[in-house]
């Protein structure tokens, strides 16, 4: 299973909706996720890849974890996937 | 209108200090009592900053046969109460002992006592634990021991509602007071939560900061957990004006209610009715109040819904008061953090020192009140209130008037 694949079965379980229905330009209010939704979705992505995600929910943009959709979430994994390869 | 309620004794134990006059004058200079936390296994944790009592020996204070019977919160508690109690110079006859009571706020219990008996079981593989374990957990476990060593056997519990716990407490201290269940109550909060697992569970929320309490700034981050305990003595004022008691201040006024509507995030209609009721029940102005001791977490939702809620309630008014989040220099005691932030009431009250909000370096205009930055201030006081808002949507809120 590919990295965006994951990542979208998360959202979808969260969202209860079906993984095809989750685009990858869709936004996290698209899908009717809201902030508890997020801190748990950020908790099961760091326990499917085994990675820590440095966000704070008081400044979600000063971690470096860009959630504004699905592309760039797979995007941000990616790179710490990398990172922790290097 | 039932029977007046004054305060004839405080005592504490938290990060600013082991007493009151020490925490006093921490606050009155604006000292930061938070710092790297200094705990097992800090090193698997993510938030490595807290608002610990550094330094404690509870040797020095408790017997040796009795520390097996004592969680951190229940010695944090004993040490406020011994404190307050002595200032007080109650004499409790077998009748008074009737008619006093104890009623505490905590968050979390003997958490110290869970963690480390879990960690014996489940990471040690011990198959046996000290025997003392439950009474030492429990919740009511330091309701209990300050009941048992000043001997009063009237009403006694332990009140849990997360960050409000302590002023819940009061709250109710107050009431029974006044409706006639008891004339003298020990009441306020203890908490021990600075453990591996408490500050584990914290982290998954992503609601902590890993570099400092800033409430009311831009810059803020989020909440810095601390510990510690305040204990006070509630008093019937006819009784303590009998006896010639130093009253320190006038329990005016209480409020509580529910949000009834989010697990986590807080609310501006139901904080600003708790805020009116508590004003409401003390027969208090907006104009009356000179200073707001806010929950003030650090938190971006908290501090911007607290201010929206305090302008609605204020008016006008609200440019004229002065409100501080004393949780910047000893950090959030969750179930005890209201007890140690009615101190900076009284001393408001007592001295006309105003507890500075510290760490604060950016305005946010979300947050546009007089937070009283960084500088403690010196002005006369005659009401105050002190807010606590809890997760689940518990908010309870403390008028006291000088006597």
């Amino acid at each position: 299973m590919s990295v965006q694949q994951k990542i979208v079965e998360i959202l979808a379980e969260q969202a209860v909706l079906e993984p095809l229905d989750v685009s990858a330009d869709a936004t996290l209010e698209d899908l009717g996720l809201d902030s508890m939704n997020l801190v748990e979705i950020i908790f099961a992505i760091e326990e499917s890849f085994d990675i820590q995600i440095p966000f704070n929910a008081n400044e979600p943009d000063a971690s470096g974890f860009d959630i504004s959709s699905v592309k760039s979430i797979v995007l941000a994994v990616e790179g710490l996937l990398a990172a922790r390869e290097a | 209108m039932g029977r007046r309620v004054v305060i004839t004794g405080q005592g504490t134990i938290n990060p600013l200090g082991p007493d009151v006059a020490h925490t006093l004058n921490a606050m009155a200079t604006g000292v930061c009592g938070i710092g790297p936390l200094d705990i097992a296994d800090v090193d698997r944790l993510m938030i490595n900053i807290g608002g610990q009592v550094y330094g404690f020996d509870p040797t020095r204070y408790f017997p040796k046969q009795k520390l097996p019977l004592y969680d951190r919160f229940t010695q944090f508690a004993l040490i406020a109460a011994a404190e307050a109690m002595g200032q007080a110079g109650l004499e409790i006859t077998d009748e008074l002992a009737e008619e006093s009571g104890v009623i505490l706020g905590t968050a979390g219990g003997g958490l110290q006592t869970q963690d480390e008996n879990y960690r014996a079981v489940y990471q040690q593989g011990k198959n046996r634990v000290h025997p003392f374990v439950v009474p030492r957990l429990m919740h009511s476990s330091a309701a209990s021991h300050l009941s048992m060593v000043h001997g009063l056997r009237g009403p006694c519990y332990t009140v849990s509602t997360a960050c409000a716990s302590s002023n819940h407490a009061m709250g109710q201290a107050f009431h029974l007071i006044r409706g006639g269940g008891a004339s003298v109550v020990l009441t306020g909060g203890s908490e021990s939560m600075l453990s591996f697992g408490g500050i584990k569970a914290w982290e998954g929320l992503r609601v902590m900061s890993k570099d400092g309490c800033r409430p009311f700034c831009a810059s803020r981050n989020g909440m810095v957990q601390g510990e510690g305990a305040a204990v006070f003595v509630f008093e019937e004022y006819e009784q303590a004006r009998a006896r010639g008691a130093d009253i320190l201040a006038e329990v005016a006024g209480f409020a509580m209610n529910s949000d009834a509507a989010d697990i986590v995030m807080p609310n501006q209609k139901s904080a600003a009715r708790a805020m009116r009721g508590a004003l409401r029940d003390a027969r208090m102005g907006v104009d009356e109040v000179g200073y707001l001791n806010a929950h003030g977490t650090g938190t971006t939702a908290n501090d911007k819904v607290e201010t929206a809620a305090i302008r609605e309630v204020f008016g006008g008014d609200a440019d004229n008061l002065m409100v501080s989040s004393t949780k910047s220099m000893h950090g959030h005691l969750i179930g005890g953090t209201g007890a140690v932030e009615l101190l900076a009431c009284i001393a408001a009250l007592r001295d006309g020192m105003i507890a500075p909000t510290i760490n604060y370096h950016t305005p946010d205009p979300a947050c546009d009140l007089d937070v009283v930055p960084n500088t403690a201030r010196q002005h006369r006081v005659t009401a105050t209130l002190s807010n606590a808002f809890a997760f689940g949507g518990l908010n309870a809120v403390i008028a006291l008037r000088k006597t």
